[in-house]
């Protein structure tokens, strides 16, 4: 969903997080545009709770500034904050209905009753559990608990909805279900949602842009497709989907030498300006056999693993191991163990990412 | 039973049948006769509440009588010692349990220099021998008798002191247990830090709070070593009674002991009932 004006609703400024001597996040800058589905990705402790917690309020930062529509909301404590928050175990009140429950903010902001109903029911439409009124969140399901938490928040119609794994604790195809879903309901509701999460395939499957953070750094921010296609950094390389990453010598103009001699073209720009030791990458699933394309390897089979809808190897080259995933689209043409093996990619497959990354 | 059904069983087969009645029965009569010795006090206190002594002593069964019910503060001093021991409880567990609260909720929610010494500290009362703690407060209020005259205040003090250390125990428990996340999202949606605690916090840790003040009441209204040092001249229901076991056995105290007995049965009765209805509406 494309937002109407270039407008921030939020701006996280030289967002920094310190609990005694060590720093959960570290000087943070990033503008989240109106109306985006935003996710927070990174392995835990990369500080992408910490981060949400502070725009929720729960946290105050150490230093930096986070405005929500303009405004630092930084000294404010969450109930005067525009935002509202799903958390990982849903936070519903046991002692209250799921009516109450769902009402309690609207309550607190003395919205009329029939107000306060009409909403209610509406909320609870739209995660699909109208009629569940009445019972206890103990009688619900952890899915119908986690939709009411959704409602609860969405009640309110904030400026920016918050969620911190809300999808963590549910079953594999609830979790899938509930993907979808929230994809609905935010493309419904058109409020900004950012999501905490440590699962690349949940981020991809939902978000319309992306930010990767690692020991509480920003590596990289993106849509799903540049992220993927194009990472900056080798940890970003391998934390989205599997990488083969080589080491490789700037040797021209979009050119690369490997290891053991061959050269690599890569798309035009791609080096930006780099020079010497640079390590060059390329996705699995985008390496060929034979000698179809401009850049090429060679090397023996190591191993080879039979997986149904396409085939990895493991190929040896003198430039280092490379994984290869080919689609079984044809029958027959398996190849074996230690037999010799051509492969190659175009240079649009290729990207490039500094070379002393790789040591992270 | 089978065997009223099959008359013609030998003996050896009824023997048989015998053991296996007992071994199937073995826990349901070890049971009842659990309770029996349990219950067996308390039905004679109750029993002979009814009784009607001739003499000062109420051990032998005379014969039945209601006259002891109805004039049940017969006997001199009787309901003052009672009025006393229920005003002290009454006192001491309100103020202990709000105190005992506060203390259970700093020592979970806060770290502050001293949280080890406090939690170490607030056992003291719960791991010292009563003597000891009766004599050593009479010791301290000995020595403050010009602002402070052993009596009703200082019984009140000594009550309050113990009974905290109880509520705190209590509550604190459920405290532990507690998940902070509710709190923060009450915050989140729109309650001040004083909404939250009266709409979320109180609400839930209320059963842990009522369990802290009914506890506090039965262990004040109970309390005879602690009361007996720090007690002065006044009377509370305890020290009556030993006062008056010493020279006659009215039985008005078996009256007060059955009537105590009733509301604290009465009390947990409707506990049950309100638990097990809130579990099914849940």
């Amino acid at each position: 969903m494309a937002p109407a004006t270039a407008e921030y609703d939020i701006r996280l400024i030289g967002l920094t997080k310190r609990f005694d001597d060590v720093v959960a996040v570290d000087g943070i800058s990033l503008d989240i545009d109106r109306g985006h589905f935003f996710a927070l990705l990174g392995p835990s402790g990369c500080g992408k709770t910490t981060t949400l917690r502070m725009i929720g309020g729960f946290e105050e930062p150490t230093e930096g500034r986070i405005e929500l529509g303009g405004v630092d909301v930084a000294p404010l404590p969450p109930y005067k904050r525009d935002v509202n928050t799903v958390f990982q175990s849903y936070a519903l009140f046991p002692h209250l209905s799921i009516f109450e429950n769902v009402a309690f903010g609207l309550r607190r902001r003395g919205v009329k009753a029939g107000e306060v109903r009409r909403r209610v029911v509406e909320s609870l439409d739209l995660v699909g559990l109208a009629g569940l009124e009445k019972r206890k969140p103990r009688q619900l399901s952890g899915g119908q608990q986690q939709r009411i938490a959704l409602a609860r928040a969405l009640v309110n119609r904030p400026r920016v909805l918050l969620l911190d794994e809300p999808l963590g604790a549910l079953d594999l195809k609830l979790r899938k279900e509930m993907q979808l879903e929230l994809k609905r309901i935010q493309h419904e509701v058109g409020i900004t949602f950012v999501h905490v999460t440590h699962d690349q395939e949940e981020a991809m499957t939902m978000a319309d842009r992306i930010v990767i953070m690692n020991g509480g750094h920003i590596e990289q921010l993106g849509t799903p497709s540049e992220l993927y296609e194009r990472p900056r950094t080798a940890f970003v390389a391998g934390f989205l989907g599997a990488s083969n990453l080589l080491e490789a010598t700037v040797s021209g103009d979009d050119r690369v030498t490997l290891a053991e001699g061959s050269v690599v073209q890569l798309p035009h720009g791609m080096l930006a300006g780099r020079t010497g030791t640079v390590q060059i990458g390329v996705r699995p699933e985008k390496l060929r056999i034979g000698e179809g394309d401009t850049n090429s390897l060679s090397g023996i089979v190591t191993e080879s693993a039979y997986i149904g809808v396409s085939t990895q190897y493991i190929v040896d080259t003198p430039a280092g191991p490379v994984t290869v995933y080919v689609q079984n689209d044809r029958t027959g043409g398996q190849v074996a163990a230690g037999e010799r093996l051509t492969l190659s990619w175009s240079p649009e497959s290729t990207f490039v990412v500094d070379a002393q990354e790789g040591t992270l | 039973m089978t065997s009223v059904a099959v008359p013609l069983r030998s003996r050896r087969g009824t023997l048989a049948a015998a053991v296996a009645f007992a071994r199937r029965h073995v826990l349901t009569v070890y049971s009842l006769l659990f309770f029996a010795y349990l219950m067996l006090p308390i039905g004679v206190v109750i029993a002979f509440s009814f009784n009607d002594p001739k003499g000062r002593f109420n051990y032998t069964w005379q014969g039945f009588t209601w006259k002891n019910w109805e004039q049940w503060n017969a006997i001199p001093d009787l309901q003052s010692a009672i009025q006393l021991s229920l005003l002290i409880a009454l006192i001491a567990s309100i103020v202990a349990t709000l105190l005992g609260t506060l203390v259970a909720l700093a020592l979970v929610r806060y770290g502050f220099r001293g949280r080890a010494a406090t939690n170490l500290l607030v056992f003291l009362p719960l791991s010292t021998p009563e003597i000891v703690l009766g004599a050593s407060l009479l010791t301290l209020f000995l020595n403050l008798t010009s602002v402070l005259p052993i009596g009703f205040w200082t019984i009140l003090i000594a009550h309050i002191m113990f009974c905290i250390s109880f509520a705190v125990v209590t509550v604190k428990a459920r405290l532990i247990g507690f998940d902070r996340h509710l709190e923060e999202a009450a915050m989140d949606l729109g309650a001040n830090e004083l909404t939250t605690f009266t709409k979320v916090t109180l609400p839930l840790i209320a059963p842990a709070i009522l369990a802290a003040l009914l506890l506090c009441f039965a262990i004040s209204i109970d309390d005879f070593v602690v009361t007996y040092f720090n007690a002065g001249n006044r009377v509370t229901f305890p020290i009556f009674v030993w006062g008056a076991a010493r020279v006659a056995t009215p039985p008005q105290i078996n009256v007060i002991g059955t009537a105590i007995f009733v509301v604290a049965v009465t009390l947990m009765l409707a506990n049950v009932v309100f638990q097990n209805r809130r579990a099914k509406q849940a």
